[in-house]
C-alpha cells in the first residue's frame, strides 16, 4: 500500500478512482522538418485524421452538454477541422515542415488574427489555441490536455491547477482535488476552498499514481492512500454522513451555552452575496468593493458603483452588511489610485491611504453607497481599510455622517490600531479585525511570500494577543462596541473558538466554512472557549497554540475538520 | 457561377453559434460555398464551411452577404444556405 503526505488545505474524507490531468503540451521545436521517410502528402492525410478525431470527441462532448457550455464546444469542435485551419497547415507541410509544426504556426497565426479583431473574437482565439495543443497531442499519441473529461465522478490529480482550468472545472464530476507542488496559498487550494472540495496539496510524488487506481483523500490531515483499507473507507462514509450534518446547519453561530457569535460571510459581489445567503450567513461581515473596481483604468461612476452595491445589499434584507470602502494598493493595484512604482507597496499608499493622493475617489464612493443603503432594506455599516490612527478614524467618521452613512468602523490591520483600539474606538461604532494583513504586519512577514509561510500564520501568539488587545480597547472605550473578525482565521474552526473565547463578536468568513464553523462552536461553552483562548496565548508558537487546541476539540478528529 | 445574396438575420452576426450552424450546414453541401460581404470581389471570397474564416468575416446583423458555388446542386445548396443566414439563430 502506498501512502501520500502533504498539506490538507480543503477538510473532507473521500474515496474515488483517479485520474490524472495530463501535462501541457509542448510546442513542437521551431523549424522541425518533415520527417524524410514521410510524404508530405501522408503527412496531411495524418494531421486530417487527427483533426477529425479531435473534433469528434469535442463534438461527442458537445453532445451531453447543456447551455453556453454546448455552444462553445460546438464552436471549438468545428474549429478543430476547420478548411482554413488545415490549408494553412497543409501549405507548410508541403514546404517541408513536421505536421506538428505546422498545425502549431497555422493556429498562431489564426489566433492573432481573431485577437486583433478585439472582443468576442479575441475571447475565441484561446479556443483555437486549445484545439491546437489537442491536435499536437493527438499527432503525438499523448492524452489530451486539461482537465480530463469523464462520465463518472472522480478525484483529479495533478502536478498544480492553472486559474484557466478552474472555469473547466464541473465541481459533480471532481470529487476532490490532489497536487504533487503547490502550496496552501496556491491557486488549487482558492479552487477547491470555494467549491468545498477535499483538497490535498504538496504531495510530493502523486502524481505517479496511475489512472483508474482508487485512492482515500483526507482533505484535513493532507494525506492520500492508494488502495484504501476497511478503516479509511469507513472513514469516508462517516464524512459523507458529516457533510449531511453540515448541511443541516441552521445559519445560528452560538456556543454550547447560547452565546451568540452571527456567523457572516466574506463576499465580493452580488453573485457571492447570493450564494452566501443561500448558505445560511446571517449577514455580510466584509463587503469587499474593489471587485466592482478591478481591471478599470478610470473610476466607475456614483450610478454604476451604486448599482452594484444595492444588488449585495438586496440579498439581506433586514440583515448586517459591512462594507469595506476601496482597498487598493499592494497586490491590488488600480492605475487611477495606485503608484506603481512604490518601492515597498505593502507599507504603501494603500487601504484608507489612497484618499491622501487622490481625494474625492472615497467620498464618492461614500456617495454611492449611502444611495444604495437608502434603497435597500439592509442595515448597512461601512470601515475604512489600513487605519492606523485614531485621527484617520475620526476623519472617515466625519466623511460618513457628511454621506448620510450612521455606522462607520475601521478595519484593524495595522498593529498601531490594535495597539490604541480605545482611542481608535471613541471616533467610530465599531471595529473588524482583518487577519491576514494584521498577521502580515505584525509578523513582518510578506503574505504573498512561500518562505515566509510559517511565519504568516494568525495563530501566531502575537497576532491572538492583538486581537486581545483590541477587544480590551473596546472594554476601555466604555461602550462595548463591537469587534469582528473578516480575516482568513475565521474560517478556521479550530481558531474561530478561540477567537470567541477572545471576546470577539462576531465571525465573517468564507462562505462554504460556516456550517463547518458553526457545528464546532456549538460544541463548546463560552467558558470553555475562553480558556482555550488562554490556553492558545500562553503557547510559545504558532504550531503549538493550534496542537494544543485542536488536542481539546476531539469534535474536529470526529468531523474530519 | 450561380450565386444569391443574404441578410443576416441573427441578433450577435455570423458570430458564434449562428456562425457555427452555418459552418456546418455548408460543410454538409455536395459543393464547395464560398462567402463574401456584397461588394467585395470575388476572388476575396472565403470558404463558407470554415468557422474562423466566418468569424473574420465579421458579418453583423443587416449586413448582405454573397454565396457562391458552382456544380450540381449548387442551386438548391445556395437556396438552402441563403435560409439559414436569413433566419434569426438567437431568438427564442
Amino acid at each position: 500500500m502506498q501512502n501520500f503526505q502533504g498539506v490538507g488545505v480543503s477538510p473532507g474524507r473521500i474515496v474515488g478512482p483517479v485520474r490524472r490531468m495530463p501535462k501541457a503540451v509542448t510546442e513542437p521545436p521551431s523549424g522541425e522538418r518533415l520527417d524524410a521517410a514521410i510524404t508530405a502528402e501522408a503527412a496531411v492525410a495524418g494531421l486530417k485524421t487527427a483533426a477529425q478525431s479531435v473534433h469528434d470527441g469535442l463534438k461527442a462532448r458537445a453532445d451531453i452538454a447543456t447551455g453556453d457550455g454546448k455552444a462553445v464546444l460546438e464552436a471549438t469542435a468545428l474549429m478543430a477541422k476547420d478548411t482554413m485551419l488545415l490549408k494553412q497547415a497543409a501549405k507548410l507541410i508541403n514546404a517541408g515542415t513536421s505536421a506538428e509544426r505546422a498545425i502549431w504556426e497555422a493556429a498562431a497565426s489564426v489566433a492573432e488574427m481573431l485577437h486583433n479583431l478585439g472582443g468576442y473574437m479575441a475571447e475565441r482565439a484561446t479556443d483555437v489555441l486549445d484545439v491546437r495543443s489537442r491536435i499536437v497531442a493527438e499527432l503525438r499519441g499523448v492524452p489530451a490536455p486539461g482537465i480530463p473529461s469523464s462520465e463518472t465522478p472522480f478525484i483529479l490529480v495533478a502536478e498544480d491547477l492553472a486559474p484557466a482550468d478552474t472555469a473547466t472545472l464541473d465541481p459533480a464530476k471532481v470529487l476532490a482535488l490532489v497536487t504533487s507542488g503547490g502550496g496552501p496559498q496556491s491557486h488549487t487550494a482558492i479552487i477547491a476552498r470555494s467549491l468545498g472540495l477535499p483538497a490535498v496539496v504538496a504531495a510530493h510524488g502523486v502524481d505517479e499514481v496511475a489512472d483508474g487506481s482508487e485512492v482515500y483523500v483526507d482533505g484535513a490531515a493532507g494525506f492520500v492512500a492508494v488502495a484504501p483499507s476497511e478503516e479509511q473507507r469507513a472513514a469516508a462514509a462517516a464524512w459523507a454522513e458529516t457533510s449531511a450534518t453540515l448541511a443541516g446547519f441552521d445559519g445560528n453561530g452560538t456556543t454550547a451555552d447560547g452565546h451568540l457569535v452571527p456567523l457572516l460571510a466574506n463576499v465580493g459581489g452580488a453573485k457571492d452575496a447570493v450564494a452566501a445567503a443561500g448558505l445560511g450567513a446571517q449577514g455580510v461581515g466584509l463587503f469587499r468593493t474593489e471587485f466592482c473596481f478591478l481591471e478599470r483604468d478610470t473610476e466607475p461612476s456614483v450610478d454604476e458603483q451604486a448599482a452594484a452595491y444595492k444588488a449585495v445589499f438586496d440579498a439581506f434584507p433586514g440583515k448586517k452588511v459591512v462594507l469595506r470602502t476601496l482597498d487598493a494598493g499592494a497586490d491590488k493595484p488600480l492605475p487611477f489610485l495606485t503608484d506603481a512604482t512604490e518601492p515597498n507597496p505593502a507599507l504603501g499608499v494603500r487601504g484608507y491611504r489612497t484618499d491622501f493622493t487622490t481625494p474625492g475617489v472615497l467620498e464618492r464612493q461614500l456617495s454611492a453607497i449611502a444611495r444604495a443603503a437608502s434603497e435597500s432594506e439592509a442595515d448597512v455599516w461601512v470601515m475604512a481599510p489600513m487605519i492606523s490612527t485614531a485621527a484617520e478614524a475620526a476623519r472617515f467618521a466625519s466623511l460618513c455622517a457628511a454621506a448620510g452613512l450612521k455606522t462607520p468602523g475601521v478595519m484593524v490591520e495595522v498593529p498601531s490600531a490594535a495597539l490604541t483600539a480605545a482611542s481608535v474606538l471613541r471616533e467610530v461604532g465599531f471595529a473588524s479585525l482583518g487577519t491576514n494583513d494584521l498577521t502580515q504586519y505584525a509578523m513582518a512577514a510578506d503574505r504573498q511570500l512561500g518562505p515566509l509561510a510559517e511565519l504568516n500564520t494568525p495563530w501566531q501568539p502575537a497576532v491572538l494577543r492583538l486581537v486581545q488587545l483590541t477587544v480590551e480597547g473596546s472594554a476601555l472605550e466604555g461602550n462595548n462596541k463591537p469587534i469582528g473578525v473578516c480575516g482568513e482565521a475565521a474560517a478556521d474552526p479550530a481558531l474561530a473558538v478561540v477567537l470567541a473565547g477572545l471576546g470577539v463578536s462576531t465571525l465573517s468568513m468564507t462562505a462554504r466554512s460556516l456550517a463547518a464553523v458553526g457545528t464546532v462552536l456549538k460544541t463548546v461553552t463560552l467558558e470553555q472557549a475562553q480558556e482555550l483562548a488562554r490556553l492558545a496565548l500562553s503557547a510559545p508558537g504558532a504550531t503549538e497554540a493550534r496542537e494544543w487546541v485542536r488536542a481539546k476539540l476531539p469534535v474536529l478528529e470526529e468531523l474530519g475538520l | 457561377m450561380p450565386e444569391r445574396t443574404a441578410t443576416i438575420a441573427s441578433r450577435s452576426g455570423l458570430h458564434a453559434r449562428p456562425a457555427a450552424l452555418f459552418a456546418e450546414a455548408a460543410g454538409e453541401q455536395p459543393v464547395d460555398v464560398t462567402i463574401a460581404m456584397q461588394g467585395d470581389p470575388a476572388d476575396d471570397a472565403l470558404d463558407a464551411a470554415s468557422i474562423l474564416s466566418l468569424m473574420t468575416l465579421g458579418a453583423a446583423q443587416g449586413d448582405v452577404v454573397v454565396l457562391r458555388a458552382e456544380g450540381e446542386g449548387a442551386d438548391q445548396a445556395l437556396d438552402y444556405l441563403v435560409q439559414v443566414l436569413e433566419t434569426d439563430h438567437d431568438a427564442g
